[in-house]
C-alpha cells in the first residue's frame, strides 16, 4: 500500500520528556478511527533540533511543521489536516517574536539558515529502521570503499577532506588514522567511539545516535577498514538510555543484514561493533581514561605518549573518534573530500553540531558551516536574547571551552580564529549568557564542576582546582584581594602544563577567559566589593535572588 | 546480503517508501476534502486513488487533500498538475472515474476533455 502522507513525530529525548510518545500512540490510535490507517503513516524520528519548541510533528507531503504539540492536539491534526486537507493554523510553529506562522518546515528561519550533514537524517527517518537508512543511501560508503577503495585511499581520501575530530580538540581526523594504519599490525587494532559526552550543555552525540544511529556505525566501520581493525566499541554515558537502545537495535539490524559481521557485503572485510556503558564521570570523556574504564579499570588518564594510535586499548594501536566525526566519515567517502571542502573555511570545512542552550530564544540543536560568525547563530537561527536582555557571553564547547564575549560576536567560529582569540570552538555546547548573571558567579560553578570531576590521580589537577575554587568563592564573597588575583594567574600557568590531561590542563582556562574579558567585573568584586549583576553575595549575607527579583532593589 | 549488488537493489526498494517525504514530484493530485467533497463521496475517490496508483506502482506522484474550493456542487473536485501542462480540475469524480484519469491523464498525459470543469 502507498501511503499518501506521513506523519514524523520527533521522539528525541527532549520531546520524550514532553509526552511524545503519547502523541505518536494517540496518532495510531485515531488514524483507525477515521479509516486513514491505510492512507497516512506514523513515523517516529529523532530529534528536529527546534527543542524549545518541542514535541515537533511534520506532516509530509507538504511538510506542515507543527510545534508544541499536545495529546489533546492529536484529534484536531487528524480529522482537519489528514481526513480534510485543512491545515491546523494555531498549531503551526511561530516565529518568536514576530509571531507570524511558518507552515512549511524548510521555510523555518531556524533551518533555513543550517547546512545539515552530520544531522541529514536527523528527524527524517525513522531511526529504528535500517531500511529507511538504507533507502537514503545509507551504507553506500561502506559499500564503495570495500569494493572499489584500498584502505590507504579511504585514509588519503579523509586527510584530503581536512576533517578535524568534533570532540573539541580538532585534531585532523585523517592523520590519527594514518597513524593508527601505518601502526604495528602484528595483533588486532581497534576503533573507538567517544559517546561519554559530558561537557555540561552538550547534548549533540545523544541526539545524532538517537536520531541517526546507522551513520555511526558506518563511520566505524570505515575506520576500521581503513586502518585494519575488526573491532569497534561504543563508549556512552550509561544515563544516555535512548541512544543505548537505538545504538543497540541498530547494530542486531546491521549485522542481521551482514552490515556488520564477517565478510560484509561478500568483501572478505570483518566487523564488529559493541556498546560499554560509562558510568558518567567527566574524566572519562578523556581518551586515555576511557580506554582504562573501557577495560573495566578505574577512569584514570595515562600519561602519554604513547598515544592511542600506538597503545591504545589493551595496549593496541587504536582509533578513538568523536560520535560527530565518524558521522561525517560515510557522506565524506560517498560525496568526495573535494565536496566537503566547499563547505565550512578552507582550515577547517565542513560544519559543526551545537546544542544551543542557556538565553536564547530558540534552543535546540542546530548545524551550520563552519565559519559563521556567533552573532549569525544567536540573531538568525537563535531568534535573539529573550526579556529584552542584552548578550553578555557565549559559552563554547562546555567548561573546558573558552567565552566568547560580545567584541567576537563577528569572528568566525572555527578551531583557529577563536584559538586565534584566547576561546575555542569546543566540543559544541553553545551556552547564551545575557546581561542578567554575573561573570564571577558563572567562573565560580565552573571552577566548582571542576573541583568535583578531578580524579584525584594527579596533584596539579586535585590541588590545583581546590585552590581555584576556593579564590573563586572568596571573590563572590566580597572577601578577596588583589593577591588573590595575582595567585590566582599564577595558579593557571603551572595548571596549563602540569597536570596529566587536559581536565586539569583546561580547570583554568575559562577562569582566566572570564577574566580577560570581564577584568573590570572581577575587580569590582575585589577592589569595590560590590557585585554589579546584584548576584554574589558581596557584602556577606546570602545571595541576592537573580535579577527581576523584588529583592534586588531592598 | 551478500554484496553491494544486493544492496543496491534493497535501496531501490525501500527509497520509494520515503519518498513522501523528499518534496516535489513529477505529478500532483489534490483532492478536495471539505464537507462538501467527503458528502459527495471524495473518500472513496482518494482511496481508489491511491489504490490505483499502488498496483502501478507510480511513486512520482504527490497525493494531497485541500479543503472546499466554493464549487461544492461539482465535488468530488480532483486537480491535476502535470509538469508542461495545465493545471485540470475534473468533477463529480468517482472511483471508476479516478481510476481512467490515472491511466490517460497521469500516466500518459491525455486530458479527458469530457469531464474537466477548469484549467489553467
Amino acid at each position: 500500500m502507498l501511503y499518501r502522507a506521513h506523519v514524523l513525530v520527533c521522539n528525541g529525548t527532549n520531546c520524550s520528556l514532553k509526552a511524545s510518545p503519547e502523541i505518536q500512540k494517540e496518532f495510531s490510535r485515531l488514524l483507525p478511527e477515521y479509516g486513514l490507517d491505510k492512507e497516512v503513516k506514523v513515523v517516529e524520528t529523532g530529534c528536529f533540533g527546534l527543542c524549545e519548541y518541542g514535541p515537533t510533528v511534520v506532516v509530509f507531503p507538504d511538510g506542515t511543521f507543527y510545534s508544541g504539540v499536545k495529546v489533546s492536539d492529536v484529534r484536531e491534526i487528524v480529522s482537519e489536516h489528514l481526513y480534510k486537507g485543512r491545515v491546523v493554523k494555531r498549531l503551526l510553529y511561530q516565529v518568536p517574536p514576530a509571531a507570524k506562522p511558518v507552515q512549511v518546515y524548510p521555510e523555518v528561519d531556524y533551518f533555513r539558515h543550517q547546512v545539515r550533514v552530520v544531522l541529514r537524517n536527523c528527524g527524517f527517518i525513522d531511526p529504528e529502521s535500517i531500511e529507511e537508512y538504507i533507502a537514503r543511501g545509507g551504507y553506500q560508503a561502506l559499500g564503495k570503499a570495500l569494493t572499489a577503495m584500498t584502505p590507504a585511499q579511504v585514509v588519503e581520501e579523509i586527510k584530503a577532506s581536512g576533517l578535524r575530530g568534533r570532540g573539541g580538540a580538532g585534531f585532523p581526523t585523517g592523520l590519527k588514522w594514518q597513524f593508527a594504519a601505518r601502526a604495528d599490525g602484528s595483533g588486532p587494532k581497534y576503533v573507538v567511539c567517544n559517546a561519554d559526552e559530558g561537557e555540561p550543555g552538550t547534548f549533540k552525540d545523544r541526539l545524532i545516535l538517537e536520531g541517526d544511529p546507522h551513520a555511526v556505525l558506518e563511520g566505524m566501520a570505515l575506520a576500521g577498514y581503513a586502518v585494519g581493525a575488526h573491532q569497534g566499541y561504543v563508549y556512552i554515558r550509561g544515563e544516555y538510555v535512548l541512544s543505548i537502545e537505538r545504538l543497540e537495535r541498530a547494530i542486531a539490524q546491521a549485522r542481521e543484514m551482514g552490515l556488520l559481521g564477517k565478510n560484509i557485503l561478500g568483501s572478505g572485510f570483518d566487523f564488529d561493533v559493541e556498546i560499554r556503558l560509562g558510568a558518567g564521570a567527566y574524566v572519562c570523556g578523556e581518551e586515555t581514561a576511557l580506554f582504562e574504564s573501557l577495560e573495566g579499570g578505574r577512569g584514570e588518564p595515562r600519561i602519554k605518549p604513547p598515544y592511542p594510535t600506538d597503545a591504545g586499548l589493551f595496549g593496541r594501536p587504536t582509533v578513538i573518534n568523536n560520535v560527530e566525526t565518524l558521522a561525517n566519515v560515510p557522506v565524506i567517502i560517498e560525496r568526495g573530500a573535494s565536496w566537503f571542502r566547499t563547505l565550512g573555511t578552507q582550515k577547517t570545512p565542513g560544519t559543526k553540531v551545537f546544542t544551543l542552550t542557556g538565553d536564547i530564544v530558540n534552543a535546540g540543536l542546530i548545524e551550520v558551516p563552519m565559519g559563521i560568525t556567533l552573532r549569525e547563530i544567536i540573531y538568525n537561527i537563535g531568534g535573539g536574547i529573550p526579556n529584552g536582555r542584552q548578550f553578555k557571553l557565549a559559552q563554547t564547547g562546555g567548561t573546558s571551552g573558552g567565552v566568547i564575549p560580545p567584541e567576537l560576536l563577528d569572528v568566525p567560529m572555527d578551531y583557529d580564529s577563536l584559538a586565534a582569540h584566547g576561546s575555542a570552538l569546543g566540543s559544541g555546547a553553545l551556552l547564551i549568557i545575557d546581561d542578567s548573571h554575573c561573570i564571577v558567579d558563572v567562573a565560580k560553578s565552573f571552577s566548582f564542576f571542576f573541583l568535583h570531576e578531578s580524579c584525584g590521580k594527579c596533584t596539579p589537577c586535585r590541588e590545583g582546582t581546590l585552590q581555584l575554587h576556593r579564590i573563586m568563592e572568596r571573590i563572590s564573597r566580597g572577601e578577596a584581594t588583589r593577591t588573590d588575583l595575582e595567585n590566582m594567574k599564577a595558579l593557571a600557568q603551572a595548571m596549563y602544563v602540569a597536570p596529566l590531561c587536559p581536565l586539569g590542563q583546561t580547570a583554568p582556562l575559562p577562569l582566566m577567559s572570564t577574566f580577560r574579558w570581564f577584568e573590570s567585573e572581577y575587580l569590582a568584586h575585589v577592589v569595590g566589593k560590590t557585585c554589579p549583576a546584584g548576584v554574589c553575595p558581596v557584602d556577606g549575607t546570602a545571595a541576592r535572588a537573580a535579577a527581576g527579583c523584588a529583592a534586588r532593589e531592598v | 546480503m551478500k554484496s553491494l549488488e544486493d544492496l543496491a537493489r534493497l535501496r531501490e526498494e525501500v527509497r520509494e517508501r520515503i519518498k513522501v517525504r523528499e518534496g516535489a514530484k513529477a505529478v500532483r493530485i489534490t483532492v478536495g476534502m471539505g464537507t462538501c467533497g467527503i458528502a459527495a463521496g471524495a473518500r472513496d475517490v482518494m482511496a481508489a486513488l491511491l489504490d490505483e496508483l499502488a498496483k502501478r506502482g507510480l511513486t512520482d506522484v504527490t497525493v494531497t487533500q485541500t479543503g472546499c474550493a466554493g464549487l461544492c456542487e461539482y465535488e468530488p473536485l480532483v486537480e491535476v498538475a502535470r509538469p508542461g501542462q495545465p493545471k485540470v480540475t475534473y468533477s463529480y469524480v468517482t472511483p471508476e472515474k479516478i481510476r481512467q484519469i490515472v491511466a490517460q491523464h497521469v500516466v500518459n498525459g491525455q486530458i479527458i476533455g469530457e469531464w474537466v470543469l477548469a484549467a489553467r
